[in-house]
């Protein structure tokens, strides 16, 4: 029972933490989105996983508004960054072209 | 009976707790938006519910069983629509290691866009690139 608890409480810490790292190392803002949208998962499966072990049903409304904040979050942030798409045209009209990405300068070097 | 029961969540949480690691790991290693998002969504479905199934299964009662299949539902709907989003603005801001695709419909074709294409958020009026020297 303990033993099992502990995996548990590992496994999902272990998650976590991963996540933690990709979010405070992601070249871009979308990696940091898509590691926020997991680590919420994470939170939201860790608070179930210990609402069974306790059998404590007081966690259960709160697993309901970690899941609405998760999709709210993510999404308002996409298309936060899709709004700053960019138009980078000269005078002359012609196409400068996007930024080189984070992850074409990190291939490259 | 009890015992059995016991048996099934635990075996229900701890799939969904290694789908949680794995999902980790994936981010951690993987190359760029896409394939993190390909990792970091697995726990998002399957996990998910299958941490939900071995919690109702622990916490019982109908009223518990109802709000954690509410949480499943709404992370099956919900899923689908960030990823989208996320994929769509990622590949449109060349955040996707386009050496490492296999097949790319959309190569050429103007999907990389800088003008005004009708879809943008934020209600952007259309540009005009002669009347706003460097906007």
């Amino acid at each position: 029972m303990t033993v099992v608890a502990g995996a548990l409480y590992a496994l999902i810490g272990g998650g976590a933490l991963l996540a933690l790292v990709r979010l405070a190392r992601g070249p871009s803002l979308l990696d940091r989105v898509v590691a926020t949208d997991t680590l919420l998962v994470i939170i939201s499966a860790g608070l179930a996983v210990h609402a069974a072990l306790v059998r404590d049903p007081t966690l259960v409304p709160v697993l309901v508004v970690v899941a609405l904040l998760a999709f709210v979050g993510s999404v308002s942030v996409a298309r936060y960054v899709g709004g700053m798409l960019l138009r980078s045209r000269t005078e002359d009209g012609r196409d400068v072209g996007l930024p080189v990405a984070a992850e074409e300068r990190e291939s490259r070097s | 009976m009890t015992a059995l029961a016991d048996v099934v969540a635990f075996a229900c949480l701890l799939a969904g707790a290694f789908l949680c690691l794995t999902a980790g790991l994936g981010l951690v290693r993987f190359p760029d938006v896409l394939s993190r998002m390909h990792a970091g969504t697995k726990p998002q479905v399957v996990g998910v519910l299958l941490v939900m199934v071995g919690a109702a299964i622990r916490l019982g009662g109908w009223s518990n069983a109802w709000m954690l299949l509410l949480v499943a539902a709404f992370q099956l709907l919900t899923a689908p629509v960030s990823a989208h989003l996320i994929s769509r603005v990622a590949y449109r801001r060349r955040h996707v290691r386009r050496d490492l695709l296999l097949v790319d419909e959309f190569r050429g074709a103007g999907h990389q866009d800088d003008g005004y294409r009708g879809d943008e958020p934020g209600d952007a009026p259309p540009e005009d690139p002669g009347s706003h020297p460097g906007g």
